[in-house]
C-alpha cells in the first residue's frame, strides 16, 4: 500500500472520554469540519501519518454511549456503520475508552465489535490509574476480547505512536471476530431465521436494521421485505434489546472481573467535595449566576479594544482605497459596498470567540452538566430541558450554533421550545444596534453615582430578551400539542482541567464556522443593497436634471444642491421606492422611509442596520467631512414635527423592535434544517414580527 | 415500595428484577441494570432530578423515571 490508498479511520466513544483529545494529537492542524448529507451535524476529518508510507484519514463520530441512537448525532454513527457502501466507511475503528469508566465503555465496545469491522481499543486517561488505584492486565484483557488493546493519555501525548502501529496491524485483518455471539442465547431459532435472509451481512448488523428500521443501499427490496417481517412485533424486539444488553453487561463483568481491579481506599472523592458545592441548594446558583456574569463582562471589556481596532482598520482602508483608486462603479462598490460588508462580520469575532471560548471551558471542565442539573427542575417548568441552558447561552452570541446545541436535548417537544425561543435572547448581532440608539436617545449620565444609565438600559434588553425567552416558551409548552416521549438523562462526567489544545481547536472551529456562514449572508447582503441604493428607475436617472431646474431661480449654494441631489436620488432609487412603499406601515411605530430601508435590509440580518444607514446618510451627504453616523443620525430632523427624528420614543421603539423581531435569514435557514420543515421557522417570523410591531406601537404610543 | 426517587441522599439500594421492563434501553445500555447497587449522590435544589451512581456511572436522572425504578433498600 502506499500513500495515495490512506486507511479509513473512525474514532468512537462515549462522551468525555478524550475522544477529541485523541483526535487532536492524531491529526492535529490537518483537520477539516464538513457535513454529513441532509444534517447539520458536523463531521470532523482529518489526516494522520501512520507510518513512512502509510497515511490515515481519521473520522472523528460524535460522541455515543450506544449505536442504538436517541439523538441526531447518535444516528450519525450507526448511519456511519451500517452503510457498507459508503465512501467513507471504516477500515478500522478506534474505540476510545475511559479507564475509569471502562465497564459502560466496553458495551460500546462489544456492539462495534459485532460489526465484525476491525477495531483498536485505546484506554485512555491511563496516567490517572495509579491517583485512582486501578490496575489493569492488559496482556489478559487483550486475550479475553480477543483484541488490540492500546493504554493511552492522550493528553499527554502518551501512547499515540502505539494507536497508529495498532491501526496498521489492525488494517492487515480481513474481518474482526464478534465478541458476543449472545442474540443465540436470547432465541436461537429467531437469529438463525434472521442470519437467514442475506449472507452479505453480519448477524449483529441485520439485528440493527430491524431494531432501528435503517436500511443501507445493498439492502434489495426483498430482503428489505422479509428483514420488515420481524418488524411486526416490535414489543419482542425490545424484550431482545433489554436482553441483548443484559447478556453484553454478564460477558463484560466476567473479563473485567480477571482483568480490572480498583482500590477505593486510593480514591480521593474530589468529585463529591466539588458536587456538594457547585450544585448547593443556594450556593449552587450563586456560582453559576456569578459565572454567567463574569461572562458578559468580559465579553464587553475584553472585545472593545480589538472591535474598535477592527472597525478603525476596515474605515482606513476603505478611505484609502477610495484616494488610491480610480473613482468609479468599482471604486464605489469595494469601498462603499464589501469593505464595510466584510468589516461588519469581522467586528464580531472578538465577542463571540470570547464567548465561545467560556462556553468551552465550562464544557471541558465538566461545570455545564452541573448546570443542566441545577436548572432542569426550573427550566421544564417552561417546556424546556436543563439542557436548554447552554443553547440560551450560546444564543447571546449567536442563535446558529445555539440552535445546532440544542441537539443533546432528547425530548423533541424541550428540543422544538428551546429552538423556538433561542432567538430571542440578544445576540452580539443586536449589539451595534443596540450601541448606536441607546448613545442617541440615552443620556451619558451616571445614576446612584456609580451605574451608568446607558449600560443599565443594556443590561434591561439582555434581561428583556430572556424574559421574553422564558414567558413565550411557557406560552408554547401550555399551547403546542406535541406528542413526545420525553426521557431526560444527562451524564456528570469527572471534574478536569480544560485542555489548553482541546479548547483552542473549539473556539477557533465555532468561529470560523461562525464568520464564513453569517459572513457570506451579510457580505452579499451589503453588495445587493450598495446596488439598490446607487440604482433606480427613470426617475432616478433625471434626479439631477429635475433638481437643477427646480432650483434655478432660488439662492441655494453649490453645496446645498448637492446635498438635494443626493438627498433626491437616494429617494428614487430601488431602495428609497422600498422604504417609501412601507413607510405608512411603518408610521405607526415612529418611523419614516430611511429608517424603512434599513428595517428591510436587516430582515436578513440585524447588524446591517447600521452599516444599512451608514450607507444611507454617506450616500445622502456625499461629502468628505468625517463626521461619524452617529453624528449624521443625530443631526437627523423629522420634517413633519421639525424635531429630531431619533427623538427618545423612536429609539425605544426601534429598540424594542430589534429585540424581538426575527430578523436573521441565518438563523431561519438553520431552523429550517434541525426541524425538517419550513413550518417553524415561518412561525417564528411571523410570530416574532407582529410581537415586535405590537411591542414597538405600544412602546411609541407611552413615549411620545 | 422502594424506589429509587424514595431513598435518601447518602443512601445505597440494588435495583431489583422486576424493573427490567420499565427501565428505557438508555438507561440500560449506561449500566443502570437490574441487580446493580445504585447511590443517591445528590439532590437538585428543588428536589428533582436525583444524581445518581450506577455501575460506576454518574447519571442525573428525573424523579419520575427514578419513581419507576424499584430497588431493594440496602442497610
Amino acid at each position: 500500500m502506499d500513500n495515495s490508498n490512506p486507511i479509513k479511520v473512525a474514532l468512537i466513544g462515549n462522551p468525555n472520554t478524550g475522544k477529541t483529545s485523541l483526535f487532536n494529537q492524531l491529526t492535529g492542524l490537518t483537520q477539516k469540519v464538513g457535513n454529513y448529507p441532509g444534517v447539520t451535524v458536523d463531521k470532523k476529518q482529518g489526516a494522520c501519518k501512520l507510518s513512512k508510507n502509510q497515511s490515515a484519514i481519521i473520522t472523528d463520530l460524535p460522541g455515543t454511549y450506544s449505536i442504538n441512537p436517541t439523538s441526531v448525532d447518535e444516528s450519525i454513527v450507526l448511519s456511519s456503520l451500517l452503510n457498507t457502501t459508503n465512501k467513507d466507511y471504516p477500515d478500522v475503528i478506534v474505540v476510545v475508552a475511559d479507564i475509569e469508566n471502562l465497564k459502560r465503555n466496553l458495551f460500546l465496545f462489544s456492539q462495534v465489535k459485532d460489526l465484525e469491522i476491525p477495531v483498536v481499543l485505546a484506554i485512555n486517561m491511563a496516567d490517572q490509574m495509579d491517583k485512582k488505584g486501578i490496575s489493569i492486565d492488559v496482556a489478559t484483557l487483550q486475550k479475553e476480547l480477543q483484541n488490540e488493546v492500546v493504554l493511552i493519555s492522550a493528553r499527554k501525548n502518551i501512547g499515540v505512536n502505539q494507536v497508529k502501529e495498532a491501526i496498521l496491524r489492525a488494517s492487515k485483518i480481513e474481518k474482526g471476530h464478534p465478541l458476543c455471539s449472545i442474540n443465540h442465547k436470547i432465541d436461537a431459532e429467531y437469529f438463525k431465521q434472521l442470519k437467514a435472509v442475506t449472507p452479505n451481512h453480519t448477524l449483529y448488523e441485520l439485528w440493527l436494521m430491524i431494531t432501528q428500521n435503517n436500511f443501507p443501499e445493498d439492502i434489495t427490496e426483498e430482503e428489505k421485505k422479509k428483514l420488515l417481517h420481524f418488524r411486526q412485533d416490535i414489543s419482542k424486539l425490545k424484550r431482545y434489546q433489554h436482553k441483548e444488553t443484559i447478556h453484553r453487561y454478564q460477558q463484560i463483568n466476567d473479563i473485567l472481573k480477571r482483568t480490572y481491579q480498583v482500590d477505593r481506599t486510593k480514591a480521593k472523592d474530589l468529585r463529591g467535595k466539588l458536587d456538594k458545592v457547585f450544585t448547593h441548594k443556594i450556593f449552587g446558583y450563586i456560582i453559576f449566576f456569578g459565572i454567567l456574569l463574569l461572562i458578559f463582562q468580559s465579553i464587553f471589556d475584553w472585545s472593545s479594544t480589538p472591535m474598535d481596532f477592527i472597525d478603525a482598520q476596515f474605515a482606513n482602508l476603505s478611505e484609502y482605497l477610495k484616494s488610491a483608486m480610480n473613482p468609479g462603479v468599482l471604486t464605489d462598490l469595494i469601498t462603499d459596498g464589501i469593505i464595510p460588508g466584510i468589516g461588519g462580520v469581522v467586528i464580531f469575532i472578538p465577542q463571540i470567540a470570547i464567548l465561545f471560548l467560556f462556553v468551552s471551558i465550562l464544557e471541558e471542565t465538566g461545570y455545564m452538566s452541573r448546570v443542566v442539573f441545577l436548572m432542569d427542575k426550573i427550566m421544564r417548568r417552561y417546556g424546556m430541558s436543563g439542557k436548554s441552558v447552554i443553547p440560551l447561552i450560546s444564543g447571546t452570541a449567536c442563535a446558529i450554533p445555539a440552535v445546532m446545541a440544542t441537539r443533546t436535548i432528547t425530548g423533541w417537544k424541550e428540543r422544538l421550545i428551546t429552538i423556538l425561543v433561542t432567538p430571542f435572547t440578544t445576540c452580539s448581532a443586536r449589539l451595534p444596534v443596540y450601541a448606536i440608539l441607546i448613545s442617541l436617545v440615552i443620556p451619558n449620565k451616571k445614576f446612584l453615582g456609580y451605574f451608568s444609565l446607558q449600560g443599565f438600559t443594556l443590561l434591561c434588553l439582555y434581561v428583556l430578551g430572556f424574559a421574553v425567552a422564558i414567558s413565550s416558551a411557557y406560552l408554547l409548552h401550555k399551547v403546542l400539542k406535541v406528542k413526545t416521549t420525553s426521557f431526560f438523562v444527562a451524564e456528570m462526567p469527572n471534574y478536569k482541567l480544560p485542555s489548553f489544545k482541546n479548547v483552542v481547536f473549539d473556539v477557533v472551529e465555532k468561529t470560523k464556522a461562525f464568520v464564513l456562514g453569517a459572513g457570506k449572508i451579510i457580505l452579499a447582503i451589503s453588495i445587493v443593497l450598495w446596488f439598490l441604493a446607487s440604482n433606480g428607475p427613470a426617475s432616478f436617472k433625471n434626479v439631477e436634471q429635475t433638481v437643477k431646474a427646480q432650483v434655478e431661480n432660488t439662492s441655494l449654494t453649490d453645496k446645498e444642491i448637492q446635498h438635494k441631489i443626493a438627498s433626491e436620488k437616494l429617494k428614487n432609487s430601488y431602495i428609497g421606492i422600498m422604504g417609501k412603499t412601507i413607510e405608512p406601515a411603518i408610521e405607526p411605530l415612529g418611523y419614516d422611509w430611511k429608517i424603512g430601508i434599513a428595517l428591510i435590509s436587516s430582515f436578513a440580518a440585524r447588524e446591517v442596520f447600521v452599516g444599512t444607514l451608514a450607507t444611507i446618510y454617506s450616500v445622502e451627504s456625499d461629502d468628505e467631512n468625517t463626521s461619524t453616523i452617529k453624528q449624521r443620525m443625530r443631526a437627523e430632523i423629522n420634517p413633519d414635527t421639525g424635531e429630531k427624528r431619533f427623538n427618545f420614543a423612536v429609539g425605544i421603539s426601534l429598540l424594542v423592535f430589534y429585540a424581538f423581531a426575527m430578523q436573521c435569514m441565518g438563523t431561519l435557514a438553520i431552523v429550517k434544517r434541525e426541524t425538517k420543515s419550513w413550518k417553524w421557522p415561518m412561525a417564528q417570523l411571523v410570530g416574532m414580527g407582529v410581537l415586535a410591531y405590537v411591542a414597538s406601537f405600544l412602546t411609541y404610543l407611552i413615549f411620545s | 415500595m422502594n424506589t429509587i426517587a424514595t431513598l435518601l441522599k447518602g443512601e445505597t439500594g440494588i435495583i431489583s428484577e422486576e424493573s427490567l421492563d420499565v427501565i428505557p434501553l438508555k438507561l440500560l445500555e449506561m449500566g443502570c441494570l437490574p441487580g446493580v447497587e445504585v447511590a443517591l449522590l445528590q439532590v437538585a435544589p428543588l428536589n428533582d432530578p436525583l444524581y445518581i451512581c450506577v455501575n460506576g456511572s454518574h447519571l442525573a436522572i428525573r424523579k419520575e423515571m427514578a419513581a419507576q425504578i424499584k430497588i431493594i433498600k440496602s442497610e
